[in-house]
């Protein structure tokens, strides 16, 4: 490993991609960790190793992912594939672990552009085995090749359809998509309709998917509430309400999916200051233009900061890579501003049809607060809402009290899995807003770190800026 | 059950053991890829109400994939790269994430 790096940048996505070309341009010397075996996050996984499934299953906007990954590969950009940051410290020191060994790197400036997780899903029987994110569906699809036949689609929003028409451009059959999106949620999201019009070829491709999913004869089902998951040891059945009455359907794979939202967790465990987001209903770093946060020379980019999508993505790496080139006395402030004023522009335009996507896959409240108490919320604790409700009732405010009264996000997890519907539980059970609830604290480690990695670890290992073991 | 969209005779392969059984799978697939490919779903069971679980997101953010590896407990079955002749186990202890 070389020198202490001007910029260290978390994650080998869009954004991460992004800004590790753009600050490697203006002569910085840049490293990206990412924990994946190659570049390209979650849009663009795998996308160096084609496996069975190619541009033909996967589509357009995957294809698209390969001209950044080759501008990455030959940016000069020193990349760390299969690096897993356990920690970034406030001072910008980076905890990683590369082929079983921790070492600890200092830079000038850190980006984090970690991404984002599907949102939790808590129904009734969320647990079971076969039970997975539509998203865990993809990824064994892009990765590995792999896809089950005859599964049940559950939830909403624009990913949703895009992985069940990837399912069919396969040639796998999919026995039905139960559509979550609550009718009120169309009439919330009209009035954003004129600003996405503007950007309406985004709008027409989700519509293509729908199309192409009812065309291909699968079952559509709107409006479903009420999602369960039953069975003995494995899913075996999914039920719905719908149109007034119970139904269930067998399935064995239940790919569940309610959108995505910022993964919080390293950024939260360096200390940065984090606001709710009503309208995503989730939380999400705070930063300014450059995508710094409140902590000095750590920035944040991409669906980590605010979902915005893969485009938004790579236009907020470029922007957190000026800012940092800033930071670190690089480029100055007019040259910063001057080379941003496009991209910023650029930005506003990819985020127009946002709140109206928001407001319309936004998901219902029961979805994302389970009305039954008998439902698991913390799934690493086994904790249910009924226990989270009880435990407010006994007059338990916030999330980190929570945590000592029932071990909700006590688990490895960290409460990846069950923060958004704490703090919503609570927020609700007390009558205050999710801002004064509040979220758990996160602490390093983020990521398992094993002690053979612990007991090799030596401290900051680029120290005096020299060449590292 | 998960099978793979297309064959490639020619693609290297290793074995793994899973609770005994051997496992033939493509070199260079995660663990949780493997074991969902031979039809495996139950990975671990937990501590508090001893059910069963399996992977949910594939993408090691859930930790609900765990197993033992070559007698290494916690280990994230997304996240972990086969390796010939590796022997991995159910987790049936705490689940945990650090040393
Ligand atoms: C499962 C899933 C599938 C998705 N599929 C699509 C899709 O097909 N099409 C689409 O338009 N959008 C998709 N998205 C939305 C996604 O958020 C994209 O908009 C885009 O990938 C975001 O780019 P990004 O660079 O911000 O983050 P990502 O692409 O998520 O990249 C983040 C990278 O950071 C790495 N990372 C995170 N934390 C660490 C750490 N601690 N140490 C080391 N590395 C770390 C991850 O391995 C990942 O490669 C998906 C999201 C998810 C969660
Ligand atoms: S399946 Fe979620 S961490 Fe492995």
């Amino acid at each position: 490993m070389t020198a202490r790096p001007d910029i260290a940048v978390v994650g080998a996505g869009p954004a991460g991609m992004a800004a590790a070309v753009a600050a490697a341009e203006a002569g910085a010397h840049v490293m990206v960790f990412d924990e994946q075996p190659g570049p390209g996050g979650q849009i663009y996984r795998a996308i160096e190793t084609p496996g069975p499934a190619g541009d033909a299953v996967l589509g357009a906007d995957y294809a698209a992912g390969r001209g950044l990954s080759r501008a990455f590969r030959d940016s000069g950009a020193e990349y760390l594939p299969g690096a897993t940051v356990w920690q970034v410290s406030p001072d910008r020191e980076v905890g990683v672990s590369v082929d079983g060994r921790a070492r600890i790197i200092k830079a000038g400036a850190v980006i984090v552009a970690g991404g984002a997780l599907e949102r939790p899903f808590p129904i009734p029987g969320w647990t079971l085995p076969g039970v997975m994110t539509a998203g865990a569906a993809q990824i064994a699809l892009k990765a590995s090749g792999l896809a089950a036949a005859d599964a049940v689609f559950a939830g909403t929003g624009p990913l949703l359809y895009l992985i069940v028409d990837q399912y069919l451009k396969a040639g796998v059959p999919v026995r039905a998509v139960l559509e979550t999106t609550p009718w009120s949620a169309y009439l919330g999201a009209l009035p954003r309709l004129p600003g996405a019009l503007l950007r309406a070829g985004k709008l027409r491709q989700g519509l293509g998917y729908i199309r192409a999913i009812r065309d291909a004869g699968v079952p559509v089902i709107r409006g479903v509430s009420g999602l369960a998951v039953a069975g003995d040891g494995r899913a075996e059945r999914v039920a719905y309400t719908h149109g007034g009455h119970r139904h269930e359907i067998a399935a064995e794979h239940v790919f569940v999916h309610q959108g995505v939202v910022p993964n919080v967790n390293l950024t939260r465990s360096i200390g940065c200051r984090h606001d709710w987001d009503p309208a995503q209903a989730c939380w999400r770093v705070a930063t300014d233009a450059w995508g710094a946060t409140d902590v000095a020379g750590i920035f944040a980019a991409g669906d980590g900061a605010h979902v915005g999508g893969a485009e938004a993505a790579r236009l907020g790496g470029q922007l957190a890579a000026l800012g940092a080139l800033c930071t670190i006395g690089r480029i100055d402030a007019a040259v910063r501003n001057n080379r941003g004023a496009p991209i910023q522009h650029a930005l506003a335009w990819e985020l127009r049809p946002r709140p109206f996507l928001d407001a319309l896959y936004r998901p219902a409240a029961a979805d994302r607060v389970p009305a039954g108490d008998d439902v698991v919320v913390c799934r690493c604790e086994e904790v249910t809402a009924g226990e989270v409700r009880a435990t407010a009732a006994l007059g338990c405010l916030g999330p980190n009290q929570l945590k000592s009264f029932c071990r909700a996000g006590m688990g490895p997890c960290q409460g990846r899995l069950c923060a958004l519907t704490v703090t919503e539980l609570l927020a609700e059970a007390t009558g205050r807003p999710p801002d004064a609830v509040g979220d758990f604290r996160r602490r390093p480690p983020v990521k398992p770190l094993r002690l053979a990695e612990l007991a090799a670890l030596e401290p900051d290992d680029t120290d005096g800026g020299d060449a590292g073991p | 059950m998960f099978t793979e969209i297309a064959t490639d005779p020619g693609a290297p392969t290793v074995t793994i053991v899973f609770e005994g059984r051997e496992i033939a799978t493509r070199a260079g697939a995660t663990v949780a890829a493997a074991l969902l490919a031979a039809g495996e779903l139950h990975f671990r069971d937990t501590p508090v109400g001893a059910e069963r679980r399996g992977p949910y997101c594939l993408m090691g953010v859930c930790f609900d994939c765990l197993v033992e590896i070559d007698g290494e407990p916690n280990r994230q079955a997304c996240m972990a790269t086969v390796r010939d002749g590796m022997r991995v186990e159910r987790q049936r202890g705490a689940a945990g994430i650090g040393p």
